[in-house]
Formats: C-alpha cells, structure tokens, sequence
C-alpha cells in the first residue's frame, strides 16, 4: 500500500513539474506551428514578424448585431457577465486558499501545535468542492462566450491558442496535486512526509498562481492589447500578448485580493459552525479559526487599497482616456459605492477585533480606547465616501454658489481620500496591535523606550500623512497632488512594518496577564454576523469592481481594435450593474452554503442497526 | 436552521441594501450609447454649419472635454487660434507646421510634437503627450472631422477660420457601406446578376458574353458548395480553357449573406 502511495505522490510530483517546465515551452512554440494561414489577411507591420516566411494573421473582424447569435428570452451579456463573475469569486477562492493553508501548515510544522495543522486541514477541506465548482463555472463560461460570442473567442483563440492548451494542462496538474495533497494529508504526517505534503502545497500554489497569470493575460489584453498592430493584425509572439500593460498591476492585485477574499469567506464559515456548534470545544475552535481568517483577511486587506491605487495609476498611463473615463468618467460614482463597501469591510473586520478583546480580562487596560478609534475609522470611512460633486437642481445649486460645497467639496477630491484611507489602514493596524497585546505584557527591559519609539512613530507619521494631504493636495499644483500619494503610502508602510518589528521582538516571551478564553460566552454572535458582513461586502465589491474593470472597454471587445456591434454593445447603467451582481452574489452566496452544509455531512453517521444482514464471523 | 435561517435573512438584507443604495442612493448615469457613424454631407455646408460639427465632434465623438476641460487635466484650448503662434516659435516645438491650422492638425495626429509644460506623460519630463492620435484607436476621426474640430477651435479662440470645407472626402464607414449597406438589397437572382455585370463574361439569364465559362446548365456539371466557393474565392479553382484572375474576388465583401445565397440557389438551379 505504501509502496502504491509513493508512486501516486511521485507521478503527481512529476506531472505537475511536466506541466510547469512545459508552459513556457508551449507558449512561442505553437504559435509558429499552428498560426493561421490566410492569404488575405493584412500585412503587420508589428516589428516581431521581420521573417518573409512568417504567416500573417487577419485582423479583428468588423461585426455586425447579426454576427451575434442569440437564443429568444436569453440575455447573451449577462449569462456571460454572471457565468465569468460566478468563476471569478469560486476561482478567488479557491485559489487563495491554498496560500494561507500552506502557510498554516508551515507555522503548524515549525511550533508543533497541531491545531494549526487541523485548521489548514479544514480550510482545505471547504475548498475542495468549491474547486469542482470553479472548474464547471469555468466551462460554463468557455461555453457561453463560444455560443453567444464566436467571433471574439475566435479572434482570443488565434492569439492566445498556445497559453489556452498550456492552461487545459496545468489544469490537470493543478487537480492532480490539489487531490494528492487533501487526500493525503493525514496520511503524509510527521518527519520527512511533512515535508513533502508541504511542497506539494507549494506545488499547488505555484499552478495555482499560474493559471492566473494566464487568465489574467487573456483578460488585459482585452483592455491594453500587446503584439498586434492598430487593426488587430496579430504579430505572432505570445508573450507580448500576455506580457502586456496590465497584465503584472492585475496579477498583483488579483493575488492580494484573493487573499483577502479567501480569508473572508472561511471566516463566514467559521462563524457560521461557530453559531451552530453544541460543545464549549467547539465553540473554542471556531472561535480561534474565524479570529485566524479574520487576520488574514486584515493583513491582505492592509495592501490592498494599494496594490488598487497601482493598477489604476497604470490604467492612466496606458490610456489618459482610460483613467479619465474610470475616474472621473461615467464610473465616477462607482467610487462612491466602493467607498461604501470598504467602509464597511474595515468596520466589520475592527468590530470584530474589538468584541474579541472580551476572550481576556487583560484587554480591560485597552478596552477604553476603542471608542477613539472607532471615531477615527468611522470619521475617515466619511470622508472617503464624499463624493466631489454633487447633483443638485437649480434652486438648490443657486443656493449653495455652485456644484461644491464649500467645506464638503474639498473633501470629494483624492487628496482628502488619499489621506483618509492610510488612516483608516493605520488605525485598523491599531485595533489589531492593541488586541495582540490584550493578554500579555512585554518583560524586556527595553519596553518603556519601545512604547515611546511606537507612539512617536505613529505621531510623527500621521502628521506626515496631513501635510502631504493637505498642503500638497491643496496648495500647490496637480502634478504634485498627485505624486503625494506615494510618500503618504510609504509612510504608512514604514510605521507598519517598523511597528511589527519592534512588537516581535518587544513581546518575545512576554508575560501573559490573563489567558485567552476561546469561544467563551463573552464573545458575541454579533461578532460572527461582522465576519458575515465582511464575506457578503467582499464578495458584491468584488462583481462591482468586476462590471467597471470590463465596462471600461465601452463599446469594444478589444478596446480601440476589435468593436463591440452587439446588441448589448452599450454600457449598462449602474443600477442596472448593480442588480446584476446582487444577483450574481446571491447565486454566490447560495453556492457557498451549499459547500459549507457538503464538508458537515461528510463528517455524519447514521445509526443503521437493522438494516444490513448480519455477516457471519 | 434557526442560525441557517438568520444568517441567509441578514446575507440578504445586506445585499439588498447595497442594491437599494446603488439604485436609490446615487444618481442614475446612464453612460452614452456606442457612437454611430454619420454621413457626412460636406458639399452642402456652409463654413456655419461645419463649425457647429466641429462643436458636436469635439464634444461629443472625439472625446475632448474629457481632459480638456476646468479640471486641469489638459490645456484649455478657448484661446488655442492665438497662442498656436508662440508655440510654434518655441525651441521644444519639434513638429513641421508652418501655420495655425497647420499645427492645430498636427496635434491632434502627433500629440507629442508640442507637449504644453505640466501636461506630459510623468517621468517624460513634457516630451511625451498622454493624449492619443484621434485619427486612429478608440476615437477615429476622419480628416473632415479633424478639420471641422480645427475650423471650431479657431471659431471660439476668435481668429480667422483659415480650414476650408473637404470636397473629396471618402464616404464614412466606406467598407461596411459596401457589405450591402450603401445600396438597397437585391430583390432576386437576376437582378444581382444585372446588377454585378455577370452577362458580359458569362452566358446567363439571357446574357450572352463569353470570357467566362457557359452557366446555362451549370447547376448540372456542380453541387451548391462548388458554386459558392467560386463565386467567393474565384482563383481556387479555374476551369480548363480560362485564365487566372479574370474574375474579380470581392464579391464575399460586396455581396450580403441573402444575396449570396440566393444566387447561388439560382444557378445550382441551371439544369
């Protein structure tokens, strides 16, 4: 048997390695052998096809609304919106969830806590059927663009054939590695098997990360095509495609929030078997792992805003016309809504926190300060969901001199939100450094001067966030409100970072003044219904950022080269988006539950006495 | 299920709230229908009438206002007829205008020729403009809305209008007016055969020309995917006796999806 399962572990390894060294293999190599041959296709004048002999591509084909087919009483657009957002969250998720389970296990392996270990176990364990239901989503989609939209997956195929079969692929060494590594992970325990079930999460990881990047490449391509010329003419090499303007400011910020997302999600199922659990143990344990999921949601969140900020900075470099109609366009009031759903994805995330100061008496000494930090949370979350302008009838604008409220108005503009948002990030960081600290007391001699160092730190730092806000975002020229973000994220970074450094060492065998009591009555189920928010918010932020980052194409499949003529070519409005992902999340939500009620029952017995015939001994 | 019931109850009632804020509690943008090509009818304007289109293209389809508005995003250009002068004097002007007119087209087609100070591409130090070619991409004005634009923008910096009206401009959406669209459809078979001038190569209903092969029975000698293939890609397969590339291979773009295959039920009809 053991014998069966090494050689099982080995062929995994090996395919998944196989599939890993054959990507970028695959990539140039197939485009020369299966590139399209017409005769009458356009020359390019894309510099890569220098050769004679090299084969030229047709340029994106000019649509008419009868190119597209239909089906009567189906609304082509939103099956395919619904069937990509639904893969996209299911994908998400499973996706991120091996991250932050291969961690789990690592920090399991390295304190010999086996709670660890049982939680990665778990977390796993959710994910496993969410994976299957990625997968079909997944072809719902693949169908659904081929049936209503066969001439753009066409053009998408031509380009990108090699990437879509090296994803068919690591699909399959994803699944491979994705089963060995659930399946076996009681069996893989102790001494050097952990170490192996470890790197066949890493493993897992690194398919994961890359099936991704692919569908990431295919996605922004669509939004700053690479390798072709201005009709569409594809020049032949692949990985200018994918490698194209926006591919890395997606991948990064898809990965962190993944994360973020993922963490959310096992953190509603945590409260939710939390909420149902009969036995003081079980309360305890799932109270220890929503506090788990709730960190790992934070500690992605942190970034996040970020990692956002990048990508759409780089949106403007690549297109001025992009950025604009993003920012200050017909999305402008995205914003506003999004403004809304972080509000209270960080209120939800420090209500938690702030109930969980009730597991230790030691977090009496810091209970009192909360109510200051919820002012500043809720004041920045007010400052961000200021919109600059306002829309006003005749009377009313007469009223006020003008579209801009005269104190209100400048706090709709980014300065003011640049600096409200690093404060709502440096004071969640607050909430989550006083609650690390409630059950203990550091013991160096060296704490008093660590202390002072922190609140110098966070004094001289949030100063420094109020001058670059104010005085640069108020008082000299657009370039330079602008560019003052930058030194106001790099202030926020350095008092985190510098802050956690300080901490490790400050509390390394500290004190504790009053034990952690885990899932004891003192935690509220209000608590839980805050990782239910953040879940629920995450997940309709997630489809709202999802319409504006496709609705930003407008009226192209392509944007500037292959036009969108279909009958739904135009951008919805945003009531009508937003009726589509509430939809879309309900679907979400329901799906979820019904992968979270499958990892119970696999647990369940009946009791059957009488029903099988006694076999004789 | 109690707990079941509670958590769906208030899943939901978030939702709902999110919805309801977006429907309700901001205002409803509805974002601007795809742009429809329109015919230009050049020869008829007056210089009046062809600033007004250049009012409605720089607002409109050539996307202008959206950085060329109070917000600083862009220069303003309400006085662009008369500072064009000093930017053609200036030693960082690196285009090939000799006038006004000249330099106003010039930066709509080679934006970074003159990058106003403040106003280039960051880490470009103003060499690189952010603006795109209007001519190609996303906005894709012809020469006639370039100038119309330019006619405009002198009209309102109040100098003189130097652009004068193209005449020989092709029509708008040329390709696709072609497909079927710049004419009404063809009712039959005859009529496209009359319409495309088949009869003077070919022996066909009626016709008597002899440059082509005889269609009188064609439908007997082949099947309806030959004829097809024939009449779309003509040099696939030349019968014995007649040359290459006599016959034209553009009907696949000028003919339409019925015409096509009305005609070719015709002739498979030829027994």
């Amino acid at each position: 048997m053991q014998k069966r399962n090494s050689r099982i572990i080995l062929g995994a390894l090996f395919i998944a390695v196989f599939a890993l060294f054959l990507l970028p293999s695959l990539i140039p190599g197939f485009d020369a052998s299966l590139a399209l041959a017409d005769e009458t296709a356009v020359t390019s004048d894309v510099d890569t096809v220098a050769d004679a002999n090299a084969v030229t591509y047709a340029p994106a084909p000019k649509l008419t609304a009868a190119d597209y087919p239909s089906i009567p009483g189906v609304n082509s657009r939103v099956v395919v919106w619904l069937a990509a957002q639904l893969h996209l969250w299911f994908g998400a998720f499973v996706l991120a969830v091996p991250i932050f389970v291969f961690i789990i296990e690592a920090i399991g392996m390295a304190t010999r806590d086996q709670r660890y270990d049982n939680m990665a176990y778990e977390f796993i364990k959710v994910s496993i059927t969410a994976y299957s239901l990625t997968a079909i989503l997944g072809g719902l989609l693949a169908f659904s663009l081929i049936l209503f939209y066969p001439d753009l997956f066409t053009y998408l195929s031509t380009i990108f054939k090699g990437s879509m079969f090296a994803y068919a692929l690591l699909f399959f060494a994803e699944s491979a590695v994705l089963y060995i590594y659930y399946y076996g992970w009681h069996w893989l325990q102790g001494g050097f098997k952990k170490w192996v079930h470890l790197t066949l999460g890493l493993l897992l990881n690194a398919t994961g990360a890359m099936l991704m990047f692919l569908a990431n490449a295919w996605t922004t391509f669509m939004m700053s095509p690479a390798g072709v010329d201005a009709a569409g003419v594809f020049g032949g090499d692949t990985w200018a495609a994918i490698h194209n303007f926006l591919w890395n400011p997606l991948n990064i910020h898809r990965m962190i929030a993944n994360v973020a997302y993922g963490g959310s999600i096992v953190g509603a199922y945590a409260a939710f078997k939390f909420l149902s659990a009969r036995s003081k143990e079980q309360r305890a344990h799932y109270d220890w792992m929503g506090y788990n999921a709730n960190f790992i949601a934070i500690a992605a969140l942190l970034p996040l805003p970020f990692a956002g900020y990048y990508l759409t900075a780089e949106m403007y470099a690549y297109s001025q016309q992009m950025g604009i109609t993003l920012m200050g366009g017909v999305f402008a009031w995205i914003f506003i809504i999004q403004a809304v759903l972080i509000g209270a994805l960080f209120l939800s995330a420090n209500y938690y926190l702030w109930c969980g100061l009730g597991r230790s008496e030691g977090a009496h000494r810091y209970t009192p300060y909360m109510k200051y930090l919820a002012v500043v949370i809720v004041g920045a979350f007010l400052v961000w969901f200021t919109p600059h302008t306002l829309v006003l009838t005749n009377a009313e604008l007469k009223s006020l001199g003008g579209p801009y409220h005269a104190i209100l108005g400048p706090l709709g503009i980014m300065p003011a939100k640049n600096t409200a948002v690093n404060l709502l990030i440096l004071f969640t960081f607050l909430s989550f450094m006083f609650y690390r600290r409630a059950n203990k007391t550091a013991t160096v001699s060296w704490a008093a001067t660590g202390n002072a160092f922190q609140i110098a730190l966070f004094t001289a730092g949030i100063i420094n966030i109020f001058i670059l806000g104010i005085y640069y975002g108020y008082f000299t020229n657009t370039v330079y409100k602008v560019a003052a973000s930058i030194p106001q994220v790099m202030t926020t970074l350095v008092i985190i970072i510098t802050s956690v450094v300080i901490d490790v060492f400050m509390y390394k065998g500290a004190k504790e003044v009053a034990p952690l009591h885990w899932g004891r009555s003192r935690v509220s189920a209000r608590s839980q219904y805050a990782l239910f928010l953040l879940a629920v918010s995450f997940t309709w932020l997630m489809g709202l950022m999802g319409y504006v980052r496709s609705g930003i194409r407008q009226h192209w499949h392509v944007i500037n080269i292959f036009r969108d003529n279909s009958p739904d070519a135009f951008t919805p409005g945003l009531g009508y988006a937003a009726n589509v992902i509430s939809v879309g999340t309900i679907i979400f939500m329901s799906m979820v539950i019904f992968v979270f009620w499958l990892s119970t029952i696999s647990s369940r017995k009946s009791t059957t006495a009488g029903y099988w015939k006694e076999q004789g001994t | 299920m109690n707990n079941f019931l509670k958590v769906a109850i208030f899943s939901l009632l978030m939702v709902g709230a999110f919805a309801g804020y977006s429907n309700f509690g901001i205002p409803q943008i509805e974002p601007a229908p795809p742009p429809v090509e329109e015919k230009l009818d050049l020869g008829a304007m007056t210089m009046d009438q062809f600033v007004a289109l250049g009012d409605k293209i720089f607002h409109g389809k050539g996307t202008c206002t959206l950085c060329h508005n109070e917000m600083g995003r862009a220069p303003m250009l309400d006085k662009i007829g008369t500072v064009a002068h000093e930017r053609l004097g200036d030693p960082r002007y690196q285009g090939e205008a000799t006038n006004v007119e000249e330099y106003l087209h010039e930066s709509f087609v080679k934006p970074s020729a003159f990058v106003v100070a403040g106003f280039g591409k960051s880490g470009t130090n103003d060499t690189e403009s952010p603006m795109p070619d209007v001519s190609g991409g996303g906005i894709g004005m012809s020469d006639a809305e370039i100038a119309a634009v330019i006619a405009y923008l002198q009209d309102i910096s109040g100098s003189d209008i130097t652009v004068s009206i193209p005449t020989d401009v092709p029509e708008e959406g040329g390709d696709e007016e072609s497909e079927g669209g710049g004419r009404a459809p063809l009712e039959s078979a005859e009529a496209i055969i009359a319409e495309f001038g088949c009869g003077a190569c070919h022996k066909v209903a009626g016709e008597t020309g002899e440059m082509g092969p005889d269609l009188t029975h064609i439908g007997a000698l082949r099947g309806k995917d030959h004829l097809r293939r024939a009449l779309l890609d003509p040099n696939a397969e030349i019968s014995e006796g007649f040359m290459e590339g006599m016959m034209p291979d553009t009907y696949g773009t000028q003919l339409s999806g019925k015409e096509l295959e009305m005609l070719v039920d015709y002739l498979a009809g030829l027994k």
